[in-house]
């Protein structure tokens, strides 16, 4: 459980951190809460020659308004998002995903950021972007872009994001007020499926993570929901390759999909 | 007779554990000292083509670097436990090398060892190692492994056989009973495989002395003289009297620190090699791949019971994995430990176990907490709950008409058992009656009812066992194959001032002995238990003892204990005499003083130990000193029993089983510290629970460990058990001097198949009969579906 060598630099901006990534190339990565990197780290799955560290910049770790939105910043911790006053009135949904991440300590130290950036299949907070139709907003050499939250995931472990940017927030529409229903992987905790509901408009938006080796919308409930009401549930699995484990055949991960959904609309 | 025994005192050890000052062998850094890596496969079965390590002894750091083709290769560890084929064959017996020699046989197998100024140097220089691997086909099921045309483990060996056993009536008589039986139960399952998971990783440091040509192994071991026994006499060939084993604080074992460990003996060579000392400790990864695993039976069993419910036979066929090599007891573990509890608590006329023991492409598979014991209990309970339901019966009822009558050993003699073992003494019928009482069994059935009709589905499970614990009697074992005795010493040396240090060769990593036995010793000679010290876990200091396993510290260790100090008051009552100037007939001891009876003329302990020390006024022929010590070798086996019932739900949505509730009514003989032995009961528990709902080791078809982590193994953690209601019997042990019978294991011998009853039991009306454990959520619900 020993890392192999490293440098470490403490980036003074995120334009620093920028210029830094585009010096060292792929030989570096990011450091945030350091709660997925420095696990894979110890066991040499990942062997970074220089870490940047960005945890401690402050003009990423506010939570504000914007106009309709809720701005998360990067540096946002899961603790900071659980608990914030703006969130729970206007992104209710973001707070119910960080509350079950990982324990005190995980929830202390990670962020949504570097979760984000890391893209496990199994982490909470896609389904609950996906459902808010967040945008993920990046800076990179070029500038800043958003990208829409069904854009980003684009499979296990692989973002949109360019190896040169940095997440620097999450933005949520105002009103993207919803629940996340969790069934927790024994071992981990993370989610062997996980799925948040926004109503918004009369209408449904479901976000599904765990299921699949890609965070979904599980649009075939959406679509059905005005005629079926919560029996809309039994789409969604539709249409979706499952993934696997000796914790959860694909069968299963299908079922608790829609027994998830169908609570989780209810 | 005095203050201390059976009372809950405060563990005294546990100030040092939880304030951070425990001795871990990890936390002993020695001048000069070396660190460790290893180079391991990452396959389960591979020729070994080449090893290159030209680059790696470049490597910064790097004082040297050992493979399979020097000395140490030569050099293995061996087994401890001798079981014989069915037709008298000895079984076959593959050295396990200190470093992979040729071909590697399961993942995380060390090829090579390197040893470097700081461990992040080994490590790095590790991976420079560079290894070719011809990978060859691996098996990992041991049902797969005896079957036609699967890999071979041992070339030499063309069946993977290590060897078969049989054990109870004739194969014959038992079916022909079962033929005829009113109601034939059958079931097939898995016990799972396990890791152990001390919380405590192993760890090991050898240390070299050139001027006195003397070695010092610090191991994380249950049983230090073993170690040093096996290390010197077996692996190495090195003179026992130039080696000290040191076990100081172990953080838990649960049977996986029994075993001597190749990296024991190679780390204890690789010291004299270079001439420093050495330090490894595994981390989690390689606790996993390279700990001994416990349980992986493969079976198949039936239970044949008359009209009334009566037990009249019993068969069972299992296959139980080795692993790769034999670990020191692994060849006990599916056999003596195991076959000799078929017995149970019923009175079974038939029985019979075949088992086949095939090498498989994993680690190798030993004794973990209960060891064969719970696989036994899982299998009766199992059997006989499901042939209650499938006959209609009440499962606790077909209980007690099985019960084997209460007999105390003293005025009615031992139960002999139809597998070998005489039972020393049971009273059955009360713990199970009390376990049912705690948790208003009459009530629960109408509450699950109640339930069902709301769409809850509530399940009871009950469990009843027996356990042989205090393992000896030195000569049975040996009959029985094992190669070392397994008496007790212990010695009681009394110090000039009254105050007395206590050597005792079992070992301590989490059990309490320094409190338990503590409380012994300040009870019998009346002195505080401030002045009394155990000391364990030093080869140079206590005599050569057996270690801790089988829930055989008080037991046998205790016993001896006993021992030392009755000749320790006989021997003080020939001084108190003299200075009272009174016969010793005339005297009595209470209260830490020989008192002149019917007098008020007294003499303290502290004041006959100042003269025991300092003999000036002395009784003649009589030496000076006090300080005894003792061999105590039982007669026979303990038997602890119980009764555990688990109260469940499961979720009628997605399978999750939670419980309610987890009630045990122990007797475990005469109890020393009431709060030890619930710990011990909760611990066993707990563990008892992992199996039946989380854990499991499992290989894919590569013979990949895919639980190699705790992302990937889970482990019971507080929130998946309730509190859990304990109670206790007592019935003495008639045997040994303090009426104890062990309770180190009761725990997980008896929870897991409470467990798995119990939800079996909320989903009978279903259909479902059985599920595989761990119950993992997916698997009840797909038996929910009918689907197991
Ligand atoms: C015990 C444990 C339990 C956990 N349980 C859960 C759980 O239940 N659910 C769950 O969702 N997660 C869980 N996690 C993961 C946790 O949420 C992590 O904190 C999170 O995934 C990563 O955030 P971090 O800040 O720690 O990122 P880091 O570990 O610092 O970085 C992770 C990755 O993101 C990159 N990165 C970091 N910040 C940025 C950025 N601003 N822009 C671009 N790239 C960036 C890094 O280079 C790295 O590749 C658990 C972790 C642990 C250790």
């Amino acid at each position: 459980m020993i890392p192999a060598k490293f440098d470490y630099v403490r980036a003074g901006s995120v334009s620093e951190a920028i210029a830094l990534l585009d010096k060292y190339g792929d030989e570096a990565k990011l450091l945030s809460g350091g709660h997925s990197l420095i696990p894979a780290m110890k066991l040499r799955l990942n062997r970074p020659a220089v870490l940047i560290d960005i945890g401690h910049l402050s003009e990423l770790k506010s939570i504000t308004e914007e106009g309709d939105e809720v701005v998360v910043g990067a540096n946002c911790t899961h603790k900071q998002i659980a608990t914030s006053e703006l969130i729970a009135s206007q992104a209710s949904v973001l707070a119910e995903a960080a509350r079950t991440i990982g324990d005190v300590q995980v929830r202390n130290r990670g962020t949504i950021g570097g979760s984000l950036a890391h893209a496990d299949p199994a982490a909470d907070y896609p389904a609950a972007l996906l459902a808010a139709e967040a945008q993920i907003e990046v800076e990179g050499k070029n500038g800043r872009r958003k990208i829409p939250a069904a854009d980003f995931f684009q499979g296990m472990y692989t973002t949109a994001l360019a190896d040169d940017e940095v997440v620097v927030a999450v933005r949520l529409p105002k009103g993207s007020q919803g629940t996340y229903e969790k069934f927790f992987q024994p071992a981990s905790r993370f989610a062997i499926v996980g799925v948040a509901v926004v109503k918004r408009n009369g209408g449904v938006q479901v976000g599904i993570t765990g299921a699949s080796d890609t965070p979904y919308r599980a649009t075939a409930v959406e679509q059905a929901y005005a005629e079926k009401g919560v029996d809309a549930a039994e789409l969604a699995a539709e249409g979706v390759d499952m993934m696997e484990d000796h914790f959860a055949d694909a069968a299963y991960r299908a079922h608790l999909a829609k027994v998830l959904t169908r609570k989780a609309l209810a | 007779m005095g203050n201390f025994i059976g009372k809950s005192v405060k563990r005294k050890e546990d100030v040092r554990f939880l304030t951070g000052k425990g001795r871990y062998t990890d936390d002993i850094k020695l001048p000069g000292m070396t660190h460790a890596a290893f180079v391991r496969s990452p396959y389960a079965h591979a020729k070994i083509l080449n090893i290159d390590t030209s680059a790696a002894l470049r490597a910064e750091g790097v004082v040297a670097i050992f493979t399979g083709s020097d000395e140490c290769g030569n050099y293995g560890v061996p087994c401890g436990w001798q079981v014989n084929f069915k037709n008298g064959e000895t079984m076959r017996e593959p050295q396990q090398p200190l470093l992979a020699k040729g071909k590697v046989r399961y993942v995380g197998e060390a090829v090579a060892i390197v040893i470097a100024e700081t461990l992040e140097q080994a490590r790095d220089a590790a991976e420079l190692v560079e290894v070719d691997y011809e990978e060859l086909p691996a098996v990992t099921n041991p049902k797969e492994a005896m079957q036609d045309g699967a890999p071979l483990v041992h070339d030499q060996w063309p069946d993977n056989r290590a060897f078969d056993w049989c054990i109870g009536n004739d194969r014959a008589e038992v079916e022909k009973a079962l033929a005829s039986a009113h109601h034939v139960t059958e079931l097939e399952y898995v016990n799972q495989r396990l890791a152990p998971n001390a919380i405590e990783p192993r760890s090991y440091i050898a240390d070299y002395n050139v001027a006195e040509d003397k070695w010092t192994l610090y191991t994380s071991t249950q049983n230090p003289h073993l170690i040093r026994l096996l290390l010197c006499a077996f692996a190495l060939g090195i003179p026992e009297h130039k080696v000290r084993v040191v076990s100081y604080d172990v953080g838990g074992g649960f049977g996986s620190k029994i075993f001597h460990y190749t990296q024991e003996a190679l780390l204890t060579w690789v010291t004299k090699q270079i001439g420093r000392p050495v330090k490894w400790t595994a981390d989690r990864s390689e606790a996993f791949l390279t700990d001994a695993h416990g349980r992986d039976h493969v079976v198949k069993a039936k239970m044949g019971f008359d009209k009334e419910g009566k037990i009249v036979a019993l068969l069972a066929d299992e296959y139980c994995a080795m692993g790769a090599y034999l670990s020191t007891f692994a060849p006990a573990i599916p056999t003596y430990l195991h076959g000799t509890l078929f017995q149970g608590l019923y009175t079974t006329p038939l029985i019979h176990l075949d088992v086949t023991a095939p090498f498989t492409h994993t680690v190798p598979v030993d004794a973990y907490r209960g060891a064969g014991r719970p696989e036994a209990t899982y299998l009766l309970e199992r059997l006989i709950e499901t042939g209650a339901k499938e006959m209609g019966m009440d499962p606790a009822d077909i209980r007690f008409k099985n019960f084997i009558p209460a007999f105390d050993g003293v005025n009615q003699p031992g139960y002999q058992t139809q597998v070998a073992l005489q039972y020393d003494s049971g009273n059955y019928a009360p713990v199970l009656k009390r376990a049912l009482e705690m948790v208003d069994y009459e009530n629960f059935r109408k509450e699950q009812a109640e339930a069902r009709k709301q769409g809850k589905l509530l399940g009871i499970g009950i469990s009843t066992y027996i356990e042989a614990c205090g393992i000896a009697p030195s000569a049975v074992v040996g009959a029985l194959g094992a190669r070392a005795g397994l008496y007790e010493v212990g010695e009681v040396r009394v110090q000039p001032t009254g105050k007395v240090s206590i050597y005792t060769g079992s070992h301590a990593h989490g059990q309490g002995h320094e409190t338990t036995f503590a409380q012994i010793v300040a009870d019998k000679l009346g002195i505080s238990i401030e002045d009394v010290e155990i000391i364990h876990g030093d080869s140079e200091q206590s005599a050569f003892g057996m270690g801790t396993y089988g829930s055989r510290s008080l037991a046998v260790g205790g016993s001896a204990i006993v021992k030392s100090i009755e000749k320790v008051l006989e021997k003080g009552a020939k001084i108190a005499a003299h200075k009272l100037e009174a016969a010793v007939e005339d005297l009595e001891y209470a209260d830490g003083k020989w008192t002149v009876k019917g007098t008020d003329k007294s003499i303290s302990f502290g004041d006959v130990a100042l003269t025991a020390y300092v003999p000036h006024d002395y009784p003649e022929g009589v030496e000076p000193g006090l300080d005894f010590s003792s061999f105590y070798d039982p007669v026979n086996f303990t038997y602890p029993f119980g009764a555990h019932i688990a109260v469940v739900e499961v979720c009628p949505d997605t399978g999750k089983v939670t419980l309610k509730r987890f009630v045990t009514c122990d007797d475990v003989g005469n109890v020393i510290n009431p709060m030890i032995v619930d710990g011990q009961v909760h611990g066993g528990v707990v563990q008892g629970i992992g199996q039946a709902l989380l854990e499991g080791v499992v290989y894919d078809e590569n013979g990949q460990m895919v639980s190699g982590s705790y992302m990937d193994y889970a482990m019971p953690r507080a929130d998946d058990v309730p509190m859990i209601e304990t109670d206790r019997t007592v019935t003495p042990c008639p045997h040994n001097p303090l009426g104890v019978k062990g309770a180190g294991e009761a725990g997980t011998i008896g929870a897991t198949p409470a467990v798995v009853n119990a939800v079996v039991d909320a989903l009978w009306h279903l259909g479902v009969r059985d599920i595989a454990m761990p119950l993992t959520p997916a698997r009840v619900w797909a038996a929910m579906q009918g689907k197991s």
